[in-house]
């Protein structure tokens, strides 16, 4: 489990430190802890149910722990909101796709844009005057191959193209942790190969963070995992270890 | 000690008066997720046809009971055919029910004249109550009491019947409510007729108190708002002690500086909504 | 709209008082006012998505205390305005920080408790409003020396200020705030995980529109040089709302059609029908039950859809 963890002296990309939440008595995270070293692609896995997302949400600041700590680079965030974690360099995309429909897919990453920058508090300049930033969102979804339909609007394009938007969103704000929340859901082969190449593709410079629940499907996509069973860690380690442990195995038996 | 002890009575009464008022508005709201702006009018509406029953029935009781049965019948037309055509607008449906009580207001306006019509008080309640040598306004110490009696009723209904499990069940959460056969449409219909009952019949019952007239709608609905942020949305708990902390600060804050009775009735409302803003007893989302 | 568009129009507006008589003229400012109100409450509501129904809060306290300000203590209008125009937007920070602890319903119900909590005051605080009486024997102010006692006179004095203030609430839709206002009306989560602080974009957003319902109300105040508790009351909150859901809330244009559409109708119905409120109810229920979008929106699908048959 320690192979890449023995790091002496590198701080953690994300920290995650006995994170307890309980809803009404039910514990959706259970004592978790883990160590997300900068750069490193992770994978949470886990059957559906397992507190993948509430744990997601939690470094996100969706959700507040009731106990325990989150680390970004050593930096305490488990009490900044949202907004803030965004500011200091968190991105992440959702299960349920969040954008703006009725925009034109530029100016969906354009917010994404002006969110971190200082800018987004002006109320007199003319945003559509602002061709840098137009430009710079054409680049952001040049990335993820959505270049051409950069005018369309949201509600014209498929399901998968909007999964590939939600992506450049997140990368537009050139996080320093990525967060996906089962960027595969709902795709077809080809578009899953398409989104897949697309996480292959993320510098180093953002340490990603990856949910899925479908075992098969993910494994690629990530070096080190940690397998979550009802809010606790079962397993954890690469991905040979993981596929060999017996619980794995017994967690997803008969999913 | 007198004006203590009749003020203290006065905010038992208005208190009563208040939870019959606003605990439909805080079921129709936790469960619809409506906030029903009629529910003022619908209390004036109540205290109106009261008033002309007791023309033909002078039996405040019998007043009571018909003109709740018959708000509450208008209430059911209302959601049935107004507010079901919105599902999920919210905006709309509150607009809507404001729209609603304008038509009400000016109805009432209408057909009962511009002056206040005071509503006797039933003569075998007219005399005080003399307690310890303390003589004690009867007919608002039964009105303390029928509102009592409708919270132990209501408290039954919810935790003793089947239709208070549904509206339990839908206030907690809707989406399972729905997804385990729990008939909704029925179940709105039914809690905004019982609402608009009870805000009818306490109309009707605040007459002795309060007369019938025109802007009473107007008067009670801030009241009701207010209790319902201070206590939460759907619970009647909230709305039972909401109401009679309500009841204490508008009489005594009238009673003591009339001026600024308004301000003094704000401040609670401001702790609340600063520290717990989900109201004392309500649960969060609403 | 094209530039020719705007060029009728400004043309338009300003050649009024010389075609239209002075009841005409009159009505125009009422309009005019109107429009300032709607426009501003638009911005909360519309582009928002925080509908309020506590918005005359806003008209009534610079009314009021640019009124009392005046008779109380006989100051100059260059005093009484920036102070009530100061006094409102304090006013609307406080409110604003107390109703933005919900959203939603929520925040609908504590504007409408917080306005009905100032009308209520309006009526009782007897020492400082006359309650009932209202306040009146104001005066209009003399900008520059210029009296505005005519009706042609305080149109143009309107038509400046809501010229000047509906341009600078379009350049605030149109601007990286307003996108990111939108955002946050369209996906609050979302917009937080961008980087947006969501509260305070509302927060600022809500002290902004109680500044110009401020304006509107001075206007107001000045305009009828009389000022009563029933201009705080919901139905004054209501009217407005109406009028930009009538014209379409979210877009700038609609809620200043709707203001002026309800002002019409309420200045012909009531000449005809004594039940004002009755008839607001009504259209109320019309509009939302049969065209929910309001008028602007109907108007423009129309509208393209005639072009597109001739294309």
């Amino acid at each position: 489990m320690d192979a890449i963890a023995g790091g002496q002296g590198v701080t953690p990309a994300l920290e995650i430190d006995d994170l307890c939440k309980s809803f009404g008595g039910l514990p959706a995270t259970n004592h978790v802890s883990l160590s997300v070293l900068p750069g490193e692609r992770r994978l949470i896995i886990g059957p559906n149910g397992a507190g993948k997302t509430t744990l997601f949400n939690q470094i996100t600041g969706d959700f507040l722990p009731d106990s325990g700590k989150v680390r970004l680079f050593g930096r305490d965030i488990t009490r900044l909101a949202p907004h803030q974690r965004a500011q200091l360099g968190i991105a992440r995309t959702y299960q349920i796709i969040t954008l703006f429909p009725k925009d034109t897919l530029e100016h969906n990453v354009a917010l994404a844009l002006l969110g971190l920058k200082p800018s987004r508090w002006n109320a007199f300049r003319r945003l559509a005057a602002d061709t840098a930033l137009y430009e710079e969102a054409r680049r952001a979804l040049a990335l993820v191959q959505l270049e051409p339909l950069a005018k369309r609007s949201i509600g014209e394009i498929s399901y998968g193209e909007k999964r590939r938007v939600e992506i450049a969103l997140a990368l537009a704000q050139r996080p320093k942790l990525l967060l996906l929340d089962e960027p595969l859901a709902g795709l077809s082969r080809d578009e899953r190969a398409a989104v897949k190449q697309l996480i292959d593709s993320i510098p180093r410079a953002t340490t990603v963070v990856l949910i899925e629940h479908d075992m098969d499907t993910a494994l690629e996509l990530a070096e080190q995992i940690t397998v979550l069973h009802y809010g606790s860690v079962i397993v954890e380690g690469t991905r040979a270890e993981v596929v060999a442990d017996p619980k794995t195995r017994e967690v997803y038996l008969g999913h | 000690m007198q004006f203590w002890v009749i003020q203290t009575l006065n905010s038992l009464a208005l208190g009563g008066l208040l939870f019959l008022l606003s605990s439909g508005f805080s079921l129709i709201f936790g469960l619809m997720r409506i906030a029903n702006l009629t529910h003022g009018a619908l209390f004036m509406l109540g205290a109106y046809i009261g008033v002309t029953i007791l023309k033909f029935i002078p039996n405040l009781w019998v007043a009571a009971l018909l003109g709740g049965v018959v708000v509450g019948a208008f209430g059911g037309l209302v959601e049935r055919f107004i507010l079901r055509r919105l599902p999920g607008n919210v905006l709309g449906q509150v607009l809507v029910t404001l729209g609603i009580s304008f038509i009400i207001a000016d109805l009432c306006l209408i057909l009962w004249g511009g002056d206040p019509i005071p509503v006797p008080t039933p003569p075998a309640l007219q005399k005080p109550m003399v307690i310890a040598g303390v003589p004690f306004p009867t007919y608002r110490l039964v009105v303390l009491a029928i509102a009592v009696v409708v919270a132990i009723a209501l408290h039954f209904l919810m935790e003793r019947t089947r239709l208070g499990a549904m509206i339990r069940a839908g206030v907690d959460d809707m989406q399972m409510a729905r997804a385990v056969g729990i008939p909704v449409s029925r179940l709105f219909t039914t809690v905004f007729c019982l609402g608009s009952a009870l805000a009818g019949a306490g109309g009707i019952l605040g007459g002795p108190i309060l007369s019938a007239y025109p802007g009473l709608d107007a008067d009670m609905l801030p009241l009701a708002l207010i209790v319902v942020i201070l206590g939460g949305v759907g619970s009647l708990v909230g709305a039972f002690v909401g109401s009679f902390i309500v009841g204490f600060v508008y009489t005594f804050g009238i009673a003591l500086a009339p001026d600024l009775a308004y301000v003094i009735l704000f401040l609670p409302m401001i702790f609340v909504i600063a520290f717990r803003p989900r109201g004392l007893f309500g649960r969060a989302g609403a | 709209m094209s530039r020719a568009g705007w060029i009728v129009l400004a043309l338009a507006l300003v050649a009024l008082p010389w075609v239209a008589g002075e009841y005409y003229v009159n009505l125009s400012s009422q309009i005019l006012i109107a429009a300032i109100f709607a426009a501003s409450l638009n911005l909360l509501v519309g582009y928002g998505g925080l509908p309020s129904l506590g918005h005359a809060s806003y008209l009534g306290m610079a009314a009021y205390v640019s009124a009392w300000l005046s008779l109380k203590f006989g100051l100059e209008h260059w005093i009484t305005a920036p102070a009530a125009l100061a006094a409102t937007t304090l006013m609307a920070c406080v409110f604003g920080w107390i109703a933005l602890r919900a959203t939603g319903l929520g925040f609908l119900m504590i504007t409408l408790a917080l306005s009905q909590v100032l009308w209520g005051l309006g009526y009782r605080w007897v020492s400082v409003t006359n309650g009932d009486n209202g306040l009146s024997s104001l005066t209009r102010p003399a900008p520059f020396g210029i009296s505005l006692e005519s009706a042609i006179a305080f149109y143009y004095f309107a038509l400046i200020v809501t010229v000047a203030s509906i341009w600078l609430m379009a350049r605030l839709v149109a601007s990286p705030f307003g996108a990111g206002l939108r955002g946050t009306r369209d996906q609050p989560r979302r917009m937080a995980a961008l980087g947006y602080n969501v509260w305070r974009v509302r927060w600022l957003t809500f002290v902004y529109a109680g500044f110009w319902g401020a304006v509107s109300g001075l206007l107001y105040v000045y305009y009828h040089k009389y000022i009563h508790p029933s201009s705080l009351a919901l139905s004054s909150s209501a009217e407005a709302l109406l009028g930009v859901i009538a014209g379409g809330a979210g877009t700038l244009a609609g809620p200043i059609v709707g203001a002026g559409v309800v002002l019409i109708l309420k200045n012909y119905a009531s000449a005809y029908i004594e039940r004002w409120n009755m008839l607001l109810g009504f259209v109320f229920l019309a509009i939302i039950l049969f065209m929910p979008d309001g008028l602007v929106p109907g108007l423009r699908r129309a509208w393209t859809r005639l072009r597109g048959d001739k294309a």
